[in-house]
């Protein structure tokens, strides 16, 4: 099977779960990968490691706005090329609109939020997260070629240890592809994507105030963690909204999820119970949070964190 | 200005996830809502259309067990409705379907969710922008308008961006863009007498099935540790969960 991988970068350097996505069609078939905008050339050559064959570059400098319908444009030129029967994304704050608009500029269906390899032994079928991480479906996509958009940890990356011929690659844009025009960016820099990381520290209306966060960052760069928050903490502006998780914010699938005076409620829990291990701290014994979390400390923030922290050093 | 707000019909987000034998969402005892997120774009369209003197139209793809769902969009300040009468399929089944309608009239903006809480395929705004040729954002946190130019601004990885684009585009909206509105006595009894106008399907191919449902395995009991013991929890997260 034919595979064409959209790759993200941040900053020059591509993101993690565009290599999970990489790795993912690499067991599907022969993978050619599109990137586009200023990405670093040896990041371009190690998407080969894991397992593609040929990358196509968009070198266009107007490509590194991430704008919708240009970046649909790219992807769909580069699958036409390509002749490929799947295109794969990781999901983004951008692709699930790429993911779309690219679907309708092949004609073919489009399923997003797939969570693990998607199973080709008869058809192609793929399984889905639904009612907001509370349930799964079962998906088969007839036809011959599909678009699909995998969510995060879906297939955990693997280097495979190929190289990847790097070819420039152009497309003719109108300027209506580029009708959306980014006039500023305002992004935090330095911290490790939340969307993207590992670990995650995150916590809630039981810190009491924005300045108590000093202990939870400590937390977080003791173990190399990015920090999330509760709803009603970005509410009040103590945290910036980008952090919130849940239902309505962003939704995480660490492999550590540390909660910090979050009750768990089941609008907090949709965005961050697929993580693989979850420790719920929380002075209140009958916090929902406990019924979600693998290991649980009943105690006071203020007591508990700082001697987490100091446990952690000790260990390193 | 003519804003069309697409909303979802989903379960109150306190639902416990059920299936029946057959592979269905078991309703009984579920609550409906309008989706969080197309409730955002709501009350944006609403707070537009009064600076503007303009109009919202919601539209439901959705049987006419939605029309509960649909009058509290009236009520909260639509002022008017279109069903189209058939069960949503998928992603682009529902994107087909508000094509159709779209194309009825010159919709200055397009609002919806940036995804539904049920299928969560966050899919349905970049379907009807490509189908109708319009440029589309999401997710959209901020929206202004200044004569034909709208200013919005877009949650991306660690951030925002501030975005400009001429009308009409399409938007898939998130919090912060508006204050939820509840509807009150008012808009609940004037929400009765708005037109509430049900239209076919337009036939389209299915192409996904959705075959099976499932939950997520149960979780094991949480082993909770001394507060005063992080020595233990370091060791247990190092050596028995091997997460650090
Ligand atoms: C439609 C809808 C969507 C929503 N979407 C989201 C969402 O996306 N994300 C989200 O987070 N919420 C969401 N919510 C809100 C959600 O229902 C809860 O209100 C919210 O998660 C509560 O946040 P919290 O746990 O930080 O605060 P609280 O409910 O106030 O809980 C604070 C917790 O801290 C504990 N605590 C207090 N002091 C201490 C201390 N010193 N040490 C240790 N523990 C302490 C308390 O025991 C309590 O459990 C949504 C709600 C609705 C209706």
């Amino acid at each position: 099977m034919s595979v064409l991988v959209f790759v993200e970068a941040d900053n020059g350097a591509i993101k993690k779960s565009s290599f999970e996505a990489v790795t993912c069609g690499a067991k599907l078939g022969d993978v050619t990968a599109v990137a586009m905008g200023d990405i670093n050339a040896g990041e371009l050559e190690a998407l080969g490691k894991y397992g593609a064959k040929k990358v196509l570059h968009a070198a266009d400098s107007r490509l590194n706005d991430g704008v919708i319908a240009a970046t649909a444009l790219l992807v769909a030129e580069a699958a036409k090329k390509e002749g490929a029967q799947t295109v794969l994304m990781a999901r983004s704050s951008l692709v699930d609109a790429v993911a779309a608009r690219v679907a309708v500029k092949l004609n073919v269906p489009v399923a997003s939020n797939v969570v693990e390899l998607p199973d080709t032994s008869a058809g192609f079928k793929v399984k889905r997260g639904v009612f907001t991480g509370k349930a799964f479906a079962e998906v088969s996509i007839p036809g011959d070629s599909r678009v699909i958009t995998l969510a995060k940890n879906a297939v955990a990356p693997e280097e495979v240890g190929g190289t990847a011929a790097v070819e420039a690659f152009e497309v003719n844009f109108s300027d209506a592809d580029f009708g959306v025009k980014r006039t500023s960016v305002h992004k935090q820099e330095g911290d490790i994507l939340l969307p993207e990381a590992d670990l995650v520290v995150s916590a809630g209306r039981g810190l009491k105030g924005p300045e108590n966060w000093g202990m939870i960052e400590e937390l977080a760069k003791t173990l190399g963690a990015a920090t999330a928050c509760s709803k009603p903490v970005s509410d009040m502006d103590w945290r910036p909204h980008h952090e919130h998780v849940g239902q309505t914010g962003i939704k995480v699938s660490p492999n550590l999820y540390i909660a910090v005076g979050i009750s768990g409620a089941i609008q907090h829990l949709a965005g961050v119970s697929s993580s693989r291990v979850i420790v719920a701290i929380n002075k209140d014994p009958e916090a929902p949070f406990f019924k979600a979390a693998d290991y649980g400390v009943v105690g006071d923030a203020f007591d508990v964190v700082p001697k987490l922290i100091e446990a952690l050093k000790a260990s390193n | 200005m003519k804003i069309l707000v697409c909303i979802s019909h989903v379960p109150d987000t306190t639902t416990k996830i059920k299936f029946t034998a057959d592979n269905k969402l078991d309703t009984a005892g579920v609550q409906f809502i309008i989706g969080p997120y197309d409730d955002y774009a709501l009350a944006r369209a609403v707070e537009i259309a009064g600076e503007t003197s303009g109009t919202v139209t919601v539209l439901n793809v959705g049987g006419a067990d939605t029309e509960p769902t649909i009058r509290k969009a009236l009520a909260i300040g639509a002022d008017d409705a279109i069903r189209v009468d058939a069960e949503p399929v998928d992603a682009m089944f529902v994107a087909k379907q508000i094509v159709e309608v779209a194309k009825q009239e010159n919709y200055d903006m397009i609002l919806m969710g940036r995804e539904s809480s049920d299928y969560n395929g966050g899919l349905v705004h970049g379907l009807v922008a490509e189908m109708l040729g319009m440029p589309s954002i999401a997710p959209c946190m901020k929206l202004d308008l200044n004569g034909n130019t709208a200013t919005l601004s877009r949650e991306i990885e660690g951030g925002k961006e501030e975005l400009e684009v001429q009308l009409p585009f399409v938007a898939g909206c998130q919090e912060p863009i508006a204050e939820w509105k509840i509807p009150n006595m008012r808009g609940i009894m004037s929400a009765r007498k708005k037109p509430l106008k049900v239209v076919p399907a337009v036939d389209t191919e299915n192409v996904t099935s959705y075959d099976a449902f499932s939950l997520p395995p149960a979780k094991g009991d949480c082993k909770m540790v001394e507060p005063d013991n992080m020595t233990e929890l370091v060791r247990l997260l190092k050596e028995e969960a091997k997460v650090i």
